[in-house]
């Protein structure tokens, strides 16, 4: 088994702030879904969201505020899984409800400090 | 208290280094995550090999890297204890990340307690 | 050995041996029994002993006297005729032939169940040390109030209320099942490891039982690693770390019982066989995928085994000490590894480092930042040292910082 890192990416500022039925209705599918993973024995940390606000670091010392705002997407969140493969866990990823909002999941090998 | 993630963007994931340089490297990170554990401010953390990672996007496409819109990659993330935002980006500021040029830290505010991702 | 150093010592090595086989014969509710019948043949040996001359082989005198006192005390009581006879109808017509084993195997495994059911979630670590010292170590309630720096009346009423859980939460004698195992060894082991500081770093002047107590600690971790169910990696991690530690018994007080720090050690005293032991056990430990926090302290002591300062062991020890603040933080790992930073990236980066700590309220960081301002400037060092004297509570604490404060003075 190897440890991967999914990383949630979204337009969030082009998303239309729903209904709280329509949030409440997303985050029973998040749950559902990590809870899945979680019922296979693979969900190490179902992770975290991020806010939306930020800083950002260069080099030098200067920073800015974030996250990347000269770019559309941003990370939204993570969660941390095991899977025997890359290909197993770009499965388990292609099962997240983000990618039904026009979202994207990054799938990373975590090496761990 | 809150949590934050430090998330570390390299310009150009392929830059080759040396075994020398990303022993260096090494050293100065285990040093620099080994100073905010010390301050007990150390969460978790883990390095992100470039090498195989995957996107998938919303319409089900599986693509390789370079990630998003961008050719920046994440090379490995920590999350620290920290009052602000501002604390948790003077954390930021010694990370080893910062010495290649072009190299930013993205510093998050974890969102907790709210049941959503 | 003369008599009245003999019994002590039977009384250390064959109570708990004792305790711990009629335990698991009677039920662990019936613990104070079982500890009643031991203390009465060892009161038995010292009524007669002095007259009857000592046995030709006295443990064995022990045990059967035990095993006597046991079968009348089965005899006569309910717990016979409800609980034992009940369970054991089929086998065992009568008390007379109830057999209570006293073999090597059964007082092992005994006292394995034992230390299972000691250190259950459901008490205190403290009462679970308590009650190790007495049932696993055969410590009396005097020793433990001595070695815990509390007193006897505490002790007691610990013990009793120890006791009263375990039988209220139904804790059985048993070796716990495969998939509990590493939870349960884990408590296991935090005891036990907080045993042997217990011994390690007790203040009080006793350091023939400081040194017990570590010894005691060490035997049963040896316990652990010697059975197949619990003979896990962070089992031998814990045992090299304790072998480390305790190679430097000879060398860390002076002749008045005062301590000696580490770099000030002579490392001729250093006791070569247990260095050897910790690096048995060191490799032993690594095995597996899991790096315990006592993994990386036994490879800190590990690097503390070589006197000579290196730029390689510091290098080490500071990475180990990063690793390990990863895993639990603590001030004293902090300071620590400080202090490693200091030796391995130099004095300049641990200063401004040490003064991110905020431990502003411990003797050990003022300590730390005169030790490393002690080159740099002799005042700022010396301002440092008086506001760890301020803070120290401790006599020897006290007279350590006084020296570091005269030999400031004297360079």
């Amino acid at each position: 088994m190897k440890d991967f890192l999914f990383v949630y990416r979204a337009d969030y500022n082009a998303m239309q702030s729903g209904t709280a039925e329509q949030m409440q209705e997303m985050t029973k599918r998040w749950m559902d879904w990590l809870g899945s993973i979680a019922a296979q024995g693979k969900l190490i940390d179902r992770g975290n969201r991020l806010n939306n606000s930020g800083h950002v670091l260069k080099p030098n010392n200067v920073v800015t505020n974030g996250p990347y705002m000269e770019i559309k997407e941003s990370i939204g969140g993570y969660s941390l899984i095991k899977a025997e493969s890359y290909d197993e866990a770009v499965e388990i990823a292609k099962g997240c409800p983000g990618l039904t909002m026009g979202g994207s999941v990054e799938v990373r090998e975590i090496n761990r400090l | 208290m809150n949590e934050y993630m430090l998330i570390f963007r390299h310009e150009d994931g392929n830059r080759v280094a040396s075994p020398q340089q990303i022993q260096a490297w090494m050293k100065q990170t285990m040093d620099w995550i080994g100073g905010i554990a010390a301050q007990n401010k150390f969460v978790q953390g883990n390095g992100l090999p470039f090498d195989d990672a995957r996107v998938v996007q919303h319409d089900g496409v599986v693509t390789n890297g370079p990630f998003g819109e961008i050719k920046e990659t994440i090379g490995g993330y920590i999350i620290v204890k920290a009052d602000s935002a501002d604390e948790a980006a003077e954390f930021a500021k010694g990370c080893p990340v910062l010495q290649g040029d072009g190299n930013t830290v993205e510093v998050r505010k974890i969102a907790k307690a709210d049941g959503v991702h | 050995m003369k008599q009245q150093e003999l019994i002590p010592h039977l009384f250390r090595t064959e109570f708990r041996k004792i305790t711990s086989v009629l335990c698991k014969l009677l039920g662990l509710a019936q613990m104070e029994i079982a500890e009643d019948i031991a203390g009465e043949t060892f009161l038995l040996a010292l009524e007669t002993w002095p007259y009857k001359g000592i046995p030709e082989n006295p443990a064995a005198w022990l045990h059967a006297v035990a095993k006597n006192k046991a079968k009348n005390y089965i005899a006569r009581s309910n717990v016979f005729n409800t609980k034992i006879a009940a369970e054991l109808k089929h086998t065992t017509p009568c008390a007379q032939e109830i057999d209570i084993d006293l073999s090597e195997k059964n007082i092992k495994d005994s006292q394995l169940q034992m230390m299972f059911a000691i250190c259950h979630p459901s008490i205190s670590t403290e009462a679970q040390i308590g009650l190790s010292l007495r049932i696993l170590c055969g410590f009396g309630i005097e020793e433990i109030a001595n070695a815990l720096l509390t007193n006897k009346e505490t002790i007691n009423k610990r013990l009793f209320r120890a006791k009263e859980k375990l039988r209220s939460e139904n804790v059985k004698m048993e070796l716990p099942g495969d998939t509990e195992i590493d939870k349960k060894l884990e408590t296991v082991l935090l005891t036990l490891y907080l045993l042997f500081n217990e011994g390690y770093y007790s203040e009080s002047s006793d350091n023939v039982l400081h040194e017990d107590l570590c010894m005691e600690a060490i035997w049963l971790t040896s316990l652990l690693a010697e059975n197949e169910k619990t003979n896990q990696p962070q089992v031998y991690a814990l045992l090299s770390l304790m072998c480390f530690h305790a190679s430097r018994f000879a060398a860390r007080r002076d002749k008045n019982g005062e301590l000696i720090l580490y770099q000030d050690q002579d490392e001729t005293l250093w006791n070569e066989e247990l260095i050897a032991k910790g690096m048995y056990f060191l490799n032993m430990a690594s095995t597996g995928h899991v790096i315990s926090k006592y993994h990386l302290e036994a490879a800190i002591a590990y690097w503390h085994t070589k006197k000579e300062d290196t730029r390689e062991k510091w290098e080490n020890i500071l990475q180990l000490f990063n690793q390990l603040l990863r895993i639990e933080y603590s001030p004293i790992a902090a300071l620590n590894r400080t202090y490693a930073l200091a030796k391995a990236n130099g004095v300049a980066e641990a200063i401004v480092e040490a003064e991110k700590l905020n431990l502003a309220d411990n003797h050990f960081y003022f300590t730390l930042l005169g030790e490393l301002y002690k080159d740099l400037d002799s005042n700022k060092a010396k301002q440092n040292f008086e506001k760890a004297l301020i803070l120290a509570k401790t006599p020897t604490d006290k007279q350590t910082i006084q020296k570091k404060i005269g030999a400031l003075s004297a360079g």
